[in-house]
């Protein structure tokens, strides 16, 4: 017992992690789930029992140290049992996408050579047995819920109940082995390995080591001062680094309980009952929720609008400052109170976000509306700027210090360089070990000295201190004259008014900034039944001189808000066209996340970038188009040339 | 058609071609007629269903499969013919002996109380299994408390078995159809039946929704051990899910087999497709 303590005492790993907790926070609640319409609950000390034993049956069916251990599943305590059960061992848990299809997983799972795969149920079961002849490393499949396989072949599958009674009824001799694989652990070894997606070419493994997480999870836990009774709902992929660091590495670190949902649908739900005081999502999350208050409160009566708008009108003007800690006059504070009151209190309560302390988001860069909406209810709604290399933290925003179009200050511990050609670099405790089986792409982003490459083109304020990313790097290039033309950043203003649903800039090598812009149908299929304008086609709506006006406004707005910036003030868009058709995966524009692929485009419409530039007012095109069946058509149409007003730096200099 | 004994006729137990084993007849109709004054619904028709099977009775619209349904359940009483169930007789059934016979079925337009949520509904499923009086389950005292904790836990299994936790809560009336067909199918598991009866169950389904659906009816059968007895007008779905398959037309039957048998029955095609009279 004595060892167990003094190994307890080191806590650089997280199977040590778990005896500390166990031992303070042996009563305080480490995992809840959500089963048979009941919350459940375990404590550290219940959790770390049967963590323990499921790390012994593992041992008992034959896991060796070294070995990973892939997992297959939605956010489970279960899983994350497994994990720290693997890690015990001395193995290397690799979590998966579990909604990827076989050959996606295919790729990862025999690239890490996975001995053992944790499967939630029959459909991924299902998929390893449709792989499992290009795996054989893999030596048995541990599901946890045996519906629909009562008939399968139980030679290499193993019921999770049934590993653990293994690891209950294992002997001294198994028992003293766990032992002594858990003693053996340091700091520097495998914490996990997590495949980053790749949006070029095939998945790499990134391998963290204990240090790296654990490192990591105190900083940011400090930063946040993140504490044993914070709770946190655990709903984002097992396999991204985010979740891993915050449903582990963070709640390992400090304590706190981690909640997983029902089902994946039931999330919203299960959050509303859990009020997590910590809460990330991505911003199309926010978006999506806003979008929904925003459509039922126009669905309600008279009075409850204009008491609902009256408020956040109040609030989007002082709930910020507030927040911020600003000085604000106590007759808008009492006002602010009398709206948390009728207004704020009881929204948040119906998103779920009422205790919600400190909140994220993270991945792509959020709308300024959306953002100051959230914390202008009171949410302490931050940005964080981070990647699996780093073990998520590159950049956060500090308290007080919070604004939608920078991604905060360097996370402590955490160093940044900008290159010459404006590509960010960093250098941190969190920094990846090395990419797995792939030494040339390691040395590719890693450097001797700990420098790593993130692939954005950003800069740091001058003043604050804070990182702004522009752009990934090698989509930024550089105008005629020799400015910088950083197109995604223009284009992700633009797509944050919602009647714009896509945007493709076009300047690089040019003397001026040309844009493409796509209308969204739904939006301004709704404005325009509001406004008695009728239309046939989205060629129709988007042709419409009205829509046209209502683009361009939004074009001028956006040229003044890149004009204010000194270095982007050669993005100005001097002139646009809507386009007759909306770009579309299944031509190709995009890509199947929808990010847009600017080549392609550029190649298709090569006569009507022609135009832009060729000072034409309109433009005549065919264009063709893929059907959702496989069918090939072309629709053709007569396009409008507008021009945008332009500010030159010299005017707003003055 | 052929006059040598059917695989219906099979009175033991036999090993399905996926290796399942099948018990012996849990029920047996005998030359069953059944007629609404001048019309004959039902006419001398025989068959029986086996412990654990999947049977199915497929049929041209107006083929009297419905009817056969609610004879098999005791809703109609024919006025010729014999049923074994479970190894007797059975006479005329009040409706509320009906309902504690062990056999549950859904209807081919849901009949759901579409004011009541999910829950609620799968929860009347359970009715049968409730035996405390009205007045303890109003004061939901001693008992009635356990009772009714318990009957909840069942239903949570259910609603985790057919994966609609997230409209536990809601209303029937608003959900979509093929998720109404899954509260329905839902509502009749929970009464714990040894024989269930599905009335169409992939009527205006969609293909995913249909998929889903087959593998329910296929997890029931294998999980639970329910003999189950379904109409279905889809046959690429009947042929796949049934171990064996009734052929009614104008309320005779016209086939009987396992499914591959039953496609090569002329009398079959012939009803399916048409007969030419050249």
């Amino acid at each position: 017992m004595a060892a167990a303590e003094t190994s307890a005492a080191r806590r650089d790993t997280v199977p040590r992690l778990l005896a500390f907790n166990a031992k303070h926070y042996a009563d305080k609640p480490a995992y809840r789930e959500k089963e048979f319409g009941i919350w459940q609950s375990w404590s550290w000390a219940e959790a770390a029992s049967e963590i323990n034993k499921l790390a012994a049956g593992l041992l008992t069916i034959g896991l060796q140290p070294g070995d990973h251990v892939a997992l297959l599943g939605r956010n489970r305590p279960y899983f994350y049992w497994a994990m720290i059960a693997a890690q015990t061992n001395g193995a290397v848990p690799v979590p998966v996408y579990q909604d990827s299809v076989a050959d996606e997983i295919a790729y990862v799972l025999a690239h890490c050579s996975a001995r053992y795969i944790f499967a939630e149920d029959q459909e991924q079961v299902d998929k390893i047995l449709e792989i499992q002849d290009n795996l054989p490393e893999l030596r048995g499949v541990i599901f946890l819920d045996e519906g629909g396989m009562r008939k399968y072949d139980r030679s290499r599958l193993y019921n999770y109940l049934d590993v653990q009674a293994a690891g209950e009824n294992a002997t001294q001799k198994q028992k003293a082995d766990l032992a002594k694989r858990e003693e053996a652990q340091t700091g520097a070894d495998t914490c996990a390995m997590l495949y980053t997606s790749g949006t070029t070419g095939q998945p790499k493994g990134v391998v963290l080591s204990n240090d790296n997480i654990i490192k990591t999870a105190e900083a940011s836990s400090d930063f946040d001062k993140l504490s044993v009774n914070d709770s946190v709902l655990a709903y984002l992929p097992m396999a991204w680094v985010g979740d891993f660091i915050f449903s582990m590495g963070q709640a390992m670190w400090t304590g706190f309980c981690v909640c997983c949902p029902e089902s994946t649908e039931t999330m919203q739900h299960d959050l509303r009952e859990i009020g997590p005081s910590y809460f990330f999502a991505p911003p199309r999350y926010f978006e999506g929720v806003l979008t929904n208050v925003m459509i039922r409160m126009e669905d309600a009566g008279k009075f409850k609008q204009s008491l609902f708008h009256y408020f956040m009108d109040h609030a989007r003007k002082i709930g910020g400052e507030i927040l911020d800690g600003h000085t604000v006059s106590t007759s808008d504070r009492l006002k602010y109170g009398l709206g948390r009151f009728l207004v704020y209190g009881p929204l948040l309560n119906t998103l779920g976000l009422t205790k919600v302390r400190v909140g994220y988001t993270a991945g792509e860069a959020i709308g300024p509306e959306i953002f100051s909406f959230y914390r202008s209810l009171g949410i302490n709604l931050k940005q964080l700027y981070g990647q699996t290399e780093a073990s998520v933290f590159i950049t956060q925003q500090p308290d007080g210090q919070v604004r939608s179009d920078t991604v905060g200050v360097p996370s402590p511990g955490v160093e940044i360089k900008i290159s010459d050609s404006g590509e960010v670099f960093y250098r941190s405790p969190g920094t990846f070990v090395e990419y797995y089986k792939n030494p040339k792409s390691t040395k590719e982003t890693k450097d001797k000295q700990g420098w790593v490459a993130t692939g954005d083109a950003g800069f740091m304020e001058k003043d604050t201190g804070h990182l702004r990313i522009i752009d990934r790097a090698k989509d930024v290039g550089k105008m005629k004259d020799g400015r910088l033309f950083a197109p995604k950043y223009v284009e992700n203003k633009l797509k944050f008014y919602p009647t714009i649903l896509e945007a493709v800039v076009f300047g690089a090598g040019r003397d001026m900034c040309t844009a493409f812009i796509n209308i969204d149908l739904q939006a301004v299929g709704n404005w325009a039944e509001r406004n008695n304008i009728a239309y046939s086609s989205y060629q129709e709506l988007a042709g419409n001189p009205d829509v046209y006006k209502m683009v361009q406004n939004h074009i001028n707005e956006i040229n003044r808000d890149v004009a204010a910036d000194e270095m982007l003030s050669g993005c100005q868009i001097h002139r646009f066209l809507i386009l007759h058709k909306e770009l579309d995966a299944d031509d190709g524009e995009l890509t199947r996340t929808r990010k847009v692929r600017r080549r392609v485009i550029q190649d298709k419409f090569k006569d009507l970038i022609g135009a832009l530039y060729g000072g034409k007012s309109e433009i005549f095109t065919k264009t063709q188009v893929t059907y959702e069946d496989g069918t090939q058509g072309s629709i053709s149409a007569t396009l409008r040339i507008e021009d945008a007003v332009v500010i030159s730096v010299q005017e707003t200099a003055a | 058609m052929s006059k040598q004994k059917a695989p219906s006729e099979r009175q033991n137990s036999y090993v399905t071609a996926d290796g399942r084993t099948i018990g012996p007849a849990v029920m047996e109709m005998k030359n069953i007629t059944l007629r609404f004054g001048g019309v004959i619904a039902i006419q001398g028709i025989s068959f029986d269903i086996h412990e654990g099977e999947i049977r199915a009775i497929i049929g041209p619209n107006g083929a009297g499969k419905s009817s056969m349904l609610n004879v098999i359940n005791g809703f109609y009483h024919p006025q010729e013919g014999k049923i074994i169930y479970k190894g007797e007789v059975r006479r005329p059934l009040k409706p509320f002996e009906i309902a504690h016979q062990g056999i549950a079925r859904t209807f081919q337009n849901i009949a759901l109380f579409k004011g009541m949520t999910t829950l609620d509904n799968i929860m009347t499923g359970r009715l049968t299994h409730m035996n405390t009086g009205m007045l303890s389950q109003a004061l939901w005292w001693g008992k009635a408390q356990r009772e009714e904790t318990e009957n909840r836990a069942f239903a949570e299994r259910i609603i985790d078995f057919l994966e609609i936790q997230s409209i536990r809560k809601v209303p029937v009336g608003r959900l979509p159809y093929g998720l109404q067909k899954r509260v329905e199918l839902g509502r009749a598991l929970a009464a714990e039946p040894s024989l269930l009866l599905l009335d169409e169950p992939m009527a205006g389904m969609n293909v995913e929704e249909k998929e889903d659906m087959s593998r329910f009816i296929l997890d029931v059968n294998e999980e639970f051990g329910t003999t189950i007895a379904l109409i279905e007008h889809d046959m690429s779905v009947v042929m796949d899910l049934a171990d064996r398959v009734v052929v009614m037309d104008y309320g005779k039957k016209i086939g009987d087999g396992t499914p591959d048998e039953v496609r090569k029955n002329q009398a079959v095609i012939d009803a399916y497709l048409g007969v030419s009279h050249d």
